[in-house]
């Protein structure tokens, strides 16, 4: 194995692990939720006995509770099941503003973390596009934690999915931060290496503090 | 004497439930979900145990425990988390954390942990008096 064929695997690795590691932590959450508000429900339960006037409601409340945290997981565990398909073909049809938006689900914890907003707008219609679904979900994360790094005192991340006549494409709008970047900064071979297997191309717009990333609609040969 | 404790997370409703729970056990507990404020809250008031989440907008909860510890080293702070990793776990404790405990938590583990800070952090403050008085005993002239 060539050491970059070695990297790239490693760099995918890393960003499998990377959100498995997130979504483990927002699953751990919603159970940490669960377990306590299943305990509370057992304290009220055993004041009860010893004769305290307890409202109905409060228990009505509680159910609500863990009904929300339930629901809570199981969207997470759905986001989790989508994403890990992405590697089941190498290349397939995809709709790119879904696409989008699941990545958008995932990196919510990390914007969160930064505080930072992120604000998609969806396309006009759907964007099908033939690609490695896989790789495009690499890509796009990379080019998400960049602009997050690079919103600047705005602290939002603006995200239009659009048809153009260069192609499908992304653009990362709002990154008030983007004049402080090196341009030998980003980006950098690992997203040079996913660019050049998705047949894709990044444009940093630092006037307008823009990244765009123009995608191939096939990139089957 | 009841515990006093500061319990800081950004899930509101896992805050709010355990916080219920604990009172419900004779503590007197705290809450906030923004790290920012639990900062403030150490500054005005003082607590047996702080129990803070380690992944908080805003502040990492590492960052929050240096600077508590910074201004308050008698503070006993319990690091909650939802993402042990060992490393983590390593350098809570070599900046200063009681304990690293994973969520979801057992209430009762919790709850002898937070009794052992308010004793540990009773032996410090005796510790910080005593030496006080040493200090104005060796500079006065009796």
């Amino acid at each position: 194995m060539s050491c970059q064929h070695k990297n790239n695997s490693w760099a995918g690795f890393q960003f499998f692990g990377e959100m498995s590691a997130s979504i483990s932590h927002e699953i751990k959450n919603a159970l940490a939720t669960i377990n306590e508000t299943a305990g509370l429900l057992e304290d009220l339960t055993l004041l009860l006995e010893k004769g305290k006037p307890l409202e109905p409601e409060r228990f009505k409340i509680l159910a609500g509770r863990i009904m929300k945290q339930v629901q809570r997981a199981d969207t997470i565990v759905k986001n989790m099941n989508r994403f890990a398909h992405s590697t089941d073909e190498p290349v397939k049809d995809v709709e790119l503003g879904e696409t989008l938006e699941l990545m958008l689900t995932l990196s919510e914890r990390f914007a969160s973390m930064r505080g930072v907003k992120l604000e998609p707008k969806s396309p006009l219609g759907p964007i099908a596009i033939t690609t490695i679904p896989f790789f495009l979900n690499h890509l796009l994360w990379l080019c998400v934690d960049f602009a997050m790094n690079a919103a600047g005192q705005g602290k939002t991340v603006g995200l239009l999915t659009e048809e153009t006549e260069n192609g499908p494409q992304i653009r990362f709008t709002r990154l008030e931060g983007l004049v402080g970047v090196r341009t030998d900064e980003f980006p950098t071979q690992r997203e040079k290496t996913l660019l050049d297997a998705l047949k894709a191309e990044l444009k940093v717009n630092t006037e307008a503090g823009e990244l765009i990333l123009v995608l191939s609609g096939n990139i089957s040969p | 004497m009841p515990e006093k404790v500061l319990l800081v997370d950004d899930e509101e409703d896992f805050l709010e439930t355990l916080a219920e729970r604990m009172q419900v056990r004779g503590m007197e507990v705290s809450t906030t979900t923004s790290a920012r404020e639990a900062l403030i809250k150490t500054e005005q008031e003082s607590y047996d145990a702080i129990v803070l989440d380690l992944m908080m907008p805003e502040m990492d909860g590492l960052e929050v425990l240096k600077a508590i510890k910074k201004k308050n080293p008698e503070m006993q702070i319990i690091l909650l988390t939802g993402h042990a990793t060992v490393e983590k776990g390593i350098e809570a404790m070599k900046l200063g954390a009681m304990d690293f405990i994973e969520k979801p938590v057992e209430l009762e583990t919790l709850t002898e942990k937070i009794k052992e800070a308010q004793a540990q952090k009773l032996i410090l403050v005796e510790k910080q008096t005593a030496d006080k008085i040493k200090k104005i005993i060796q500079s006065k002239a009796w």
